[in-house]
C-alpha cells in the first residue's frame, strides 16, 4: 500500500494595497494602480486651472503627451468635509489623479468582498469592493471610477473650447498689434521718401 | 358568498421597533446578534448606515425603523440579520431592533392591494394584528440601477 501523499494547501493570493487618508476617512487603493505618489507642490507648477462647474470636484489638469489628466480633489469626490491635500496619487491606465490628505500604510489584502447589494448607487461605480484588516473594514476604491466616460468626454470638450477660445482671443490681440503698427509704418515710409 | 382568504400557518419571527412590533418569515432570518461597530465610509445610498462584520462576513446595517415608524430607533438591543434575497443571489442584512425576537407559528393573511408595499401579509398574535415584513420593498437593492451584472460575494483578491 503506498502512503498518502501529503496535500499541500494552496498559499492565498494576496494583493499589494495602499491605505490612504482624505479627510479622516481611510480608503484602499490596489499599489499595482498607481503610478505615481508626487507631493502636490510638485505638481503645481506643471498643473493648470480649470472651471467645470458640473464638475467641481476637477480643480485642475496636468498635459501628458496628448492627453490631459485631471487632478480630483477627493474629499470632494466622496462627499467629505474638504481637507487640505498634501499628495497626489497618478492612478495607472486612467486620466485621472487623486489629491488626497496622506498614505496610512502600505500592507496586503487576501480577500476582497463585493460590495453588499444593499448599496445601489454611485458607491457601486467608486468601489471595487470591501476588505477587512485588522477588525475594521475598508473600501477599496476602483481608479476608473473617479470619471465616467462621459465626464471625461464633457471635460476634454470644455479645453478644447477654452483652447479654442484662447486661440480667438490671442488672433484679435495680434490684429490689434499690427494695425497699432500700420501707421507708424507708413509714417516710417513717408520719412524715408 | 364572499371568498375566504387565502391563509397558511408558517413560522415567523416577531420584532420590536420602538414600541410596534413586526413580522418576518423564520425562514429569512439567519441570526440575532448583540450590537457591534458599525463601519462607515461613504456612499449615496441613504437606507443603508454602515457595515458590521460577522463571522468573516460583512454585512449592511439598515435601520427599518425610519421607514416603518418615521424615525429612527433610540436604543437598540440587537441587530436581527435577514438573508435579502436578490434576482440572483442572496445576502445578509443586519436590522436594529429594540427589543427580544419571539418565534410563533401563525396564519398569515394575504396582503390586500391597498396595503403598502412593505407588508407581505398579516398575522393576528395575542390580541395585536402585525405587519408580516417585505424585506424586498423595505431595504434598498439594486433593481433599479446596476446594469452591470453583481460581483460574485467573495472573491479571492488578485494582484
Amino acid at each position: 500500500m503506498r502512503p498518502l501523499s501529503p496535500t499541500k494547501t494552496p498559499a492565498a493570493r494576496t494583493e499589494q494595497i495602499i491605505l490612504f487618508r482624505v479627510s479622516g476617512q481611510i480608503f484602499a487603493v490596489s499599489s499595482a494602480s498607481v503610478q505615481e505618489v508626487r507631493g502636490v507642490d510638485s505638481l503645481s507648477g506643471a498643473a493648470k486651472e480649470m472651471s467645470y462647474p458640473a464638475l467641481r470636484k476637477v480643480k485642475y489638469f496636468v498635459r501628458r503627451g496628448e492627453n490631459s489628466l485631471y487632478i480630483i480633489n477627493a474629499a470632494m469626490h466622496f462627499g467629505l468635509p474638504p481637507a487640505p491635500p498634501a499628495l497626489v496619487f497618478v492612478l495607472r491606465r486612467t486620466r485621472t489623479a487623486l489629491l488626497i490628505d496622506g498614505i496610512e500604510k502600505m500592507t496586503s489584502m487576501s480577500r476582497l468582498q463585493a460590495l453588499p447589494l444593499a448599496y445601489c448607487n454611485e458607491e457601486r461605480i467608486w468601489y471595487r469592493g470591501l476588505t477587512a484588516l485588522d477588525q475594521t473594514v475598508v473600501p477599496v476604491i476602483k481608479p476608473d471610477g473617479f470619471l465616467t466616460p462621459d465626464e471625461l468626454f464633457l471635460l476634454d470638450a470644455s479645453l478644447s473650447q477654452e483652447a479654442d477660445a484662447e486661440a480667438i482671443r490671442q488672433a484679435e490681440r495680434n490684429a490689434r498689434l499690427d494695425r497699432q503698427d500700420e501707421p507708424r509704418d507708413q509714417q516710417d515710409a513717408s520719412i524715408t521718401q | 358568498m364572499t371568498p375566504i382568504p387565502e391563509t397558511d400557518v408558517q413560522s415567523f419571527v416577531l420584532l420590536r421597533l420602538g414600541d410596534r412590533r413586526f413580522a418576518i418569515m423564520a425562514t429569512q432570518i439567519a441570526e440575532l446578534v448583540a450590537p457591534s461597530r458599525i463601519f462607515r465610509f461613504p456612499h449615496r445610498t441613504s437606507e443603508v448606515e454602515g457595515v458590521i462584520l460577522r463571522r468573516g462576513r460583512i454585512v449592511p446595517v439598515c435601520d427599518v425603523a425610519e421607514k416603518l415608524l418615521g424615525k429612527g430607533l433610540q436604543s437598540r438591543r440587537f441587530y436581527l440579520i435577514v438573508q435579502r434575497r436578490y434576482n440572483s443571489q442572496t445576502e445578509w442584512v443586519a436590522l436594529p431592533v429594540s427589543g427580544d425576537c419571539e418565534l410563533i407559528n401563525a396564519e398569515m393573511t394575504l396582503p390586500s392591494d391597498t396595503d403598502t408595499p412593505h407588508v407581505s401579509g398579516w398575522l393576528s398574535h395575542a390580541g395585536d394584528v402585525i405587519e408580516v415584513l417585505n424585506l424586498a420593498a423595505l431595504t434598498p437593492g439594486p433593481t433599479e440601477i446596476a446594469p452591470t451584472p453583481a460581483p460574485p460575494q467573495l472573491q479571492e483578491a488578485r494582484p
